[in-house]
């Protein structure tokens, strides 16, 4: 997996590439937390992000209930196939706020 | 997700012997069941289905033959290999085998404290997300004998695959089940195989179940295998003792009168 963090506007958007795994997880994990814990808004980029397992999902879904309860922003963009296919699976397509590109998350969030 | 190394086969079963004692359970069984596949094994109670799973999740060991799963061979591998290689499996026992002294939760989440060193929130949300997709949520503090046996069966399930497992054995999942709950748990084979490219093996007497699900079926009987193939053409075979099965006939199998006067007498 590699992970990238970039500034956008009023946003850190996150970038998740290659395999999101048991093995990698605790990373992007270890990344959404250190910039939410800085009070920055986040926007994690999942397109191109090939495989993504429970453990990928659950950093996430600790983000953005990190993000909520600081009154933080945090939204998914450009969710790819394979990782939708997770998010669907246990009805989280419905839980986070979901925007096909950085443009869009950054003027309806 | 990783590819299976030099195959397609996720699993590879070749001239497989067993015995128990000195009975022979089964004879040469051949399966190959393709990454991302759903093999229903199918067969009387006795034909060595049961059998045939305990030695894919290696279990037993074979007489003779080679069994390989995501390209390994667990005839001949290392114990440290087989520990890695079970990361890569989940299994969902026909009683469920969950423990009794723990939580539904705590069941759930064993695999991840055993095997990973995630953290504790980490887990905790993992096991909640596999709780909600067996639609288990919020019955992760009762005791598995508050449990109905639809709900066992699910809880197994989300044991299963608390470690998105490249490789799923399922026992009978529609077994003693009402038909409403068993289509449920139809659905949600089909949906983990869809969202997680699992290969799944699933081992049942249940026929619509195994229609439903199924990519592939093979059929034991006595040991041997009778047919491997689509659900088509498993429906379509003409091997009686296949349309028997499918037609839940009674045997009706020739008797060697030697043989059964010698089992009834020999001292």
């Amino acid at each position: 997996m590699e992970c990238d963090a970039r500034t956008e506007g009023d946003f850190t958007v996150i970038s998740l590439q290659g395999e999101v795994d048991l093995h990698f997880s605790p990373r992007a994990r270890e990344i959404i937390l250190k910039h939410l814990q800085q009070k920055q808004h986040v926007l994690v980029d999942l397109s191109a992000v090939d495989y993504i397992d429970s453990s990928g999902v659950a950093s996430l879904v600790e983000g953005f209930q990190h993000a909520r309860t600081n009154t933080l922003k945090f939204a998914l963009v450009g969710v790819s196939d394979a990782a939708m296919q997770i998010l669907q699976l246990s009805r989280l397509d419905k839980v986070f706020p979901i925007f096909v590109g950085i443009d869009d998350a950054a003027t309806q969030l | 997700m990783n590819k299976t190394p030099d195959s397609d086969y996720a699993i590879e079963v070749t001239d497989l012997c067993a015995h128990y004692g000195t009975r022979q359970i089964l004879f040469d069984v051949n399966l190959n069941v393709h990454q991302g596949e759903i093999m229903v094994i199918m067969g009387g109670s006795g034909s060595g289905k049961s059998t045939l799973l305990r030695h894919l999740l290696a279990l037993n060991i074979p007489t003779s033959g080679q069994i390989k799963l995501l390209g390994k061979d667990i005839t001949k591998i290392s114990d440290k290999e087989m520990f890695k290689l079970r990361k890569d499996m989940g299994v969902a026992f026909q009683g469920g085998a969950l423990f009794g002294s723990m939580t539904v939760g705590e069941n759930v989440i064993l695999p991840l404290r055993e095997h990973t060193a995630l953290d504790e929130n980490t887990m905790r949300i993992m096991c909640r997300m596999k709780m909600e997709v067996v639609d288990l949520a919020d019955f992760e503090d009762l005791m598995p004998s508050e449990l109905s046996g639809g709900m066992i069966k699910r809880a197994a399930l989300a044991r299963a695959i608390i470690m998105d497992p490249k490789l799923l054995f399922f026992d009978e999942p529609s077994a003693g089940l009402d038909p409403v709950a068993a289509v449920e748990l139809d659905e949600l084979i089909l949906r983990l195989r869809q969202a997680m490219n699992m290969t799944i093996v699933v081992v049942t007497h249940e026929l619509e179940s195994a229609f439903k699900i199924a990519d592939r079926i093979t059929v034991l009987d006595k040991g041997r295998t009778l047919i491997t193939d689509t659900v088509e053409n498993v429906r379509n075979a003409d091997n009686p003792r296949i349309q028997s099965l499918l037609h839940r006939l009674p045997r009706d199998d020739a008797i060697d009168a030697d043989e059964y006067l010698a089992r009834l007498t020999s001292m």
